[in-house]
C-alpha cells in the first residue's frame, strides 16, 4: 500500500483525477449489452491445420467475424502471453493465431484492434518472445501495456461469492468487442487454464483470486457483464504437464486443434475434455456451470467438429 | 600548448561522457544491450581495478591505462572520464551562475592529512578484503547511486505524466513504469553524498574530489611525477591573478607562480581564463617549483570531519534499527532466512560481498526489479550491495542481463544454460502459512510460477494438491516467494545459498500419442 500511495501523490492528484472522469463511464455504458445470439452452434471444433487456417475455418462456420465485429467497433483481442518463453514451448496464445483474428476484426470493419496481458513474467520480455507484439504489430493493431495499477478501474462484481470487486484494465471497459483467446494447457493447482482462467490476466490483483478460494474466484469473475462476445481456444501445442508454464516441449501434444465459442463455460469443457480430464473435475468450470454462466454438458450441445 | 580550445575540448567530451553514463543509470526501458556496458565502463577506475586485482579478470586493464595515462598527462581522468567529477563541474558551473558574477576561486591551502588519512584507510581496509569504505568513497559508484535514487525516479516522473497524456491519443510507445522506492534506510549514504558533493562542489569547485576522494588522492598523487601538467610563463604572466580565481580545484597560487598538480585536474579553465597566454600545458621542466602544503584551515576540515562523522554515526544508529512485521491472523509461521540471496554469477555471498561497491547498476539493469540495495542483509557492511528480494520482483529464468552488466566482477558473465542450473538458494515451504491447509482452497501460485517445476503439486485433502519442493532443480529463482499469497509472511520462500550450487536438469519423459479424434 505504501507504494501505491506514493505512486499515486507522485503522478499528481490533477491527472488522476481527469483519467477518472474519461474512464468512469464505461462500465454504465456498456452493462446492458447483449451477447450476439443466433449463432447456430454451441461450439465449433476444428482439428488438422496451422491455427491461423483452421481459424478462418472455424469462423466461417459461425457466419464469419462480421457476426461479433460490426463496422467502426473498438476490439480487444485478449490473448495468454503470460510467460517469457518462445512460441515452441506452448506457454503463450500462437501468435499467428492472434495475427489472423486481428486481421478478421479488421476486414470487418473494426476501427482499432487492442492487444494486452497482465503478465507473470517481466510485461516487455513476455510480449517480445511470445511472438506476440510482432504479430500484433504487423496485423496492424495496437498492443497496449498492462504493467501499470493506473491502468485498472475497479468494478463490482454482482452475485459474486468471494470476488465482488476487481481492478480491471481499462481496454476491457472501453472496448465494443472482446475476443477471449486463451491457450490450452495444464495448470498446476485450477487443473487447467482456458477461456475462464484467462481472465486472470485483465484483473490487476491475481494475489487476491489466490488468498480467496481461487475456482471460486475464476467462476465469479465470469458474472461480471463484460463477458467476451467470442472466445477461441488455441488447442495446437497443448500443454499437458507441468502447467502453466512448462518445464520443456516434452510436455506438450501436438493436437493440432482449435476450439470456437460464445459460451466460455462450453470452450473450457471440451478443453477439459481433450486434455483427458472430465469437465467436471475441473473445479471452476463445475462452479460456474452451476452458477448459471453456461453450460458443461457436452452431450447435450450442437458441436460442429471440423477435420482439415 | 596555450589554446583555450583544450577547455573547449574538455568540456564537450566530459559533457558526452556524464550523458552516457548517466544513460547507463537511467536506462529503465533497457535500450541499451547486454553487451554495452562492458566497453562503456572499461576505463572507470575503481570497477576496473577491482575485476582485476580481486576478481582475477585478465583483461580488466582500464584503470593500468588510467595509472599510465596520470603519468603522462596527470588528472586527465578526473575532468574528462570520471562522472562524479564532471557532474560536480556542472555544480559547480551553476553555483557560479548563480552568483551572476565571475566565480572567484582562488588559491586554497589543501586538507594534505585528510585526504591522505582517506587514502590509507580505504586501502587499508581493501587490502584486508574489506572493500565497504571504497563501497561509499568510489567515485563512480557514488555517481550510479545519485542517478539510481535521485535522478531515475525524477525521469520516471515525467515518462510517467507523458506516458498518461499519450494514453490518451492511444500511443503506447511511452508507457508507465510504476516508482518503487528502496527500502528507505538504503537511501542514507546516497542522500549524505548528494548533500556533500552537491554542497561542496556548489560553493568549492572540486575540494571534494581534492580531499575526499580516495581516486582523486591516489591519481594527485602520481600526477607529481607526471610529465605533461599546467604551469606558469615567466615571461609572459602579469601576475594578475585569473588563473587562481578561474581555478575549481584552488591549486593556483599565482604570487608563486605554482601550480599544486596533485590537485589540479586539468580542467584547462586557467589556460582559457588567461588574457596573456601566461599558462600553458606542456612537458613538464625540470626545475618547475611544488606548491608545498603548509598550514591548514582549520575551519573546513573540522566540517569535513564533522561529516563524516554524521556520517558514521547515522549508520551505527540505522545498524541497531531493525525491522520485525507484526503477524496478523493471516499467515502465523515468520520465514526462518538463514542467508540472504545473492545475484546468480556472483559465485556465493562473500564472493559478492568482497567485490561489490554498490554502485546499483545491475538494479537499473535488472528487468524484474528482484536486484535491491540490502540494509544490513549482508551485514551492516553490505549496505546497499545488491540483494535478491523476492517480494519485490523474481528472477527471470530466461534472463542473464545482471551479469554482463556488473563492472567490478561482483557479478561474473553467466551464459543462459550455465545461469538454468545456478542455484543461488533453495526454496523453503512452510506448510501451516499455505492457503490451501488454512483455508482448505485451491491456490497453487508458487508452483505455477516455478520455472523448473521443483515446486510441484502433490494430493492432499479431498481433490486438493499442496505444493511440495524438490531441492535439487530448484534455483532459487523466488517466483514462488514472489507469487506467494499469503501475508505478512510467505508460506514459500528462498533460503540463499552462502555459496551457490549446481541444480539438477529436470527431467522429463515421453508423453503418451497424441489424440486424432475429438474427445467429445
Amino acid at each position: 500500500m505504501k507504494r501505491r500511495n506514493f505512486l499515486r501523490t507522485s503522478l499528481g492528484a490533477g491527472l488522476a483525477a481527469g483519467t477518472f472522469m474519461s474512464l468512469g463511464g464505461y462500465e454504465k455504458a456498456f452493462a446492458g449489452k447483449r451477447l450476439p445470439s443466433g449463432t447456430e452452434y454451441d461450439l465449433i471444433a476444428v482439428m488438422g491445420g496451422e491455427p491461423a487456417a483452421m481459424f478462418d475455418m472455424g469462423i466461417q462456420a459461425l457466419g464469419g467475424i462480421g457476426t461479433f465485429v460490426k463496422k467502426g467497433q473498438k476490439v480487444l483481442v485478449k490473448p495468454n502471453i503470460g510467460w517469457d518463453v518462445v512460441p515452441e514451448k506452448g506457454g503463450n496464445t500462437n501468435p499467428a493465431l492472434v495475427k489472423r483474428i486481428i486481421e478478421h476484426c479488421y476486414r470487418a470493419g473494426a476501427k482499432e484492434v487492442y492487444v494486452f496481458d497482465n503478465t507473470c513474467d517481466n510485461w516487455i520480455k513476455c510480449y517480445k518472445n511470445s511472438g506476440i507484439e510482432q504479430a500484433v504489430k504487423d496485423a496492424g493493431a495496437k498492443i497496449v501495456p498492462g504493467n501499470s495499477e493506473s491502468y485498472y478501474q475497479e468494478v463490482t462484481i454482482p452475485n459474486a461469492k468471494k470476488l465482488s470487486s476487481a481492478k480491471v484494465h481499462e481496454l476491457v471497459l472501453s472496448s465494443d468487442v472482446f475476443i477471449n483467446v486463451p491457450v490450452l494447457k495444464h495448470h498446476s493447482s485450477a487443473m487447467m487454464t482456458g477461456a475462464l482462467k484467462n481472465m486472470m490476466g485483465v484483473v490487476w490483483d491475481r494475489g487476491f483470486w489466490h488468498r480467496n478460494n481461487l475456482n471460486q474466484c475464476i467462476a465469479d469473475y465470469a458474472l461480471y457483464s463484460r463477458k467476451p462476445q467470442l472466445n477461441v481456444m488455441d488447442a495446437y501445442n497443448v500443454m499437458m504437464r507441468n502447467g502453466p508454464r512448462g518445464v520443456s516441449v516434452a510436455d506438450l501434444s501436438n493436437m493440432k486443434s482449435l476450439l470456437i465459442s460464445s459460451d466460455w463455460v462450453a470452450i473450457d469443457a471440451a478443453g477439459a475434455k481433450m486434455m483427458g480430464r472430465e469437465p467436471s473435475s475441473v473445479e471452476h468450470i463445475a462452479l460456474a456451470a452451476g452458477m448459471g454462466i453456461g453450460k458443461m454438458d457436452l452431450s447435450s450441445m450442437n458441436i460442429h467438429r471440423m477435420k482439415m | 600548448m596555450k589554446s583555450s580550445a583544450l577547455k573547449h575540448i574538455r568540456t564537450v567530451f566530459a559533457v558526452l561522457v556524464l550523458l552516457l553514463l548517466a544513460f547507463l543509470f537511467i536506462d529503465f526501458r533497457g535500450i541499451l544491450g547486454d553487451k554495452a556496458f562492458g566497453p562503456i565502463l572499461y576505463l572507470q577506475f575503481v570497477p576496473s581495478f577491482l575485476k582485476f586485482v580481486i576478481a582475477g579478470v585478465a583483461a580488466s586493464t582500464g584503470f593500468i591505462v588510467i595509472l599510465i595515462l596520470t603519468l603522462l598527462t596527470g588528472r586527465t581522468y578526473c575532468s574528462f572520464l570520471c562522472p562524479l567529477g564532471i557532474l560536480q563541474d556542472g555544480i559547480s558551473r551553476v553555483g557560479g551562475l548563480v552568483k551572476r558574477r565571475f566565480r572567484r576561486y582562488g588559491y586554497k591551502k589543501p586538507y594534505t592529512i585528510l585526504r591522505y588519512f582517506i587514502l590509507v584507510i580505504t586501502a587499508g581496509i581493501l587490502a584486508l578484503g574489506g572493500v565497504y569504505v571504497l563501497t561509499i568513497l568510489d567515485p563512480y559508484s557514488t555517481f550510479g547511486r545519485l542517478m539510481t535514487y535521485f535522478a531515475q525516479p525524477v525521469v520516471l516522473v515525467v515518462n510517467n505524466l507523458l506516458a498518461g497524456l499519450l494514453g490518451k491519443f492511444d500511443i503506447y510507445s511511452i508507457y508507465r513504469v510504476d516508482i518503487k522506492p528502496y527500502e528507505i534506510a538504503a537511501y542514507i549514504v546516497p542522500a549524505a553524498f548528494l548533500l556533500l558533493t552537491g554542497l561542496l562542489a556548489f560553493r568549492y569547485g572540486r575540494l571534494y574530489c581534492n580531499t575526499v576522494c580516495p581516486v582523486g588522492t591516489l591519481l594527485g598523487l602520481l600526477s607529481k611525477v607526471s610529465l605533461f601538467r599546467i604551469r606558469f610563463e615567466e615571461s609572459s604572466c602579469t601576475r594578475c591573478g585569473r588563473c587562481a580565481m578561474a581555478c575549481k580545484s584552488s591549486c593556483i597560487d599565482f604570487l608563486n607562480k605554482s601550480v599544486d598538480v596533485s590537485r589540479c585536474v586539468n580542467c584547462f579553465n586557467c589556460i582559457d581564463a588567461c588574457k596573456e597566454n601566461g599558462m600553458s600545458y606542456g612537458l613538464v621542466r625540470l626545475k618547475q617549483r611544488q606548491a608545498s602544503p603548509e598550514e591548514t584551515d582549520s575551519s573546513r576540515r573540522t566540517f569535513l570531519a564533522g561529516s563524516l562523522v554524521l556520517l558514521a554515526g547515522g549508520s551505527q544508529l540505522l545498524k541497531a534499527q531493525g525491522t520485525v512485521p507484526t503477524p496478523t491472523k493471516d499467515s502465523t509461521v515468520k520465514e526462518d532466512r538463514l542467508y540472504p540471496v545473492s545475484p546468480p554469477g556472483s559465485s556465493g555471498i562473500e564472493v559478492f560481498t568482497s567485490r561489490c561497491t554498490a554502485c546499483t547498476l545491475c538494479v537499473n539493469a535488472c528487468p524484474t526489479n528482484v536486484l535491491q540495495p540490502s540494509v544490513n542483509q549482508y551485514g551492516f557492511a553490505g549496505i546497499m550491495q545488491p540483494r535478491m528480494d523476492f517480494h519485490s520482483g523474481f528472477c527471470n529464468y530466461e534472463c542473464t542481463r545482471c551479469t554482463d552488466v556488473c563492472p567490478t566482477g561482483a557479478i561474473m558473465p553467466l551464459m543462459l544454460d550455465a545461469k538454468k542450473l545456478t542455484q543461488i538458494g533453495k526454496a523453503v515451504f512452510i506448510k501451516d502459512n499455505c492457503i490451501v491447509k488454512t483455508e482448505k482452497t485451491a491456490c497453487g501460485a508458487c508452483s505455477e510460477h516455478c520455472p523448473t517445476k521443483s515446486c510441484h503439486m502433490v494430493p492432499y485433502e479431498g481433490n486438493l494438491l499442496i505444493p511440495e519442493v524438490k531441492d535439487d532443480i530448484c534455483i532459487g529463482c523466488g517466483a514462488c516467494e514472489h507469487a506467494c499469497p499469503t501475508r505478512p509472511y510467505r508460506a514459500i520462500f528462498v533460503d540463499g545459498n552462502p555459496v551457490h550450487e549446481a541444480a539438477s536438469k529436470p527431467e522429463t519423459d515421453e508423453l503418451k500419442a497424441v489424440p486424432s479424434e475429438f474427445p467429445f
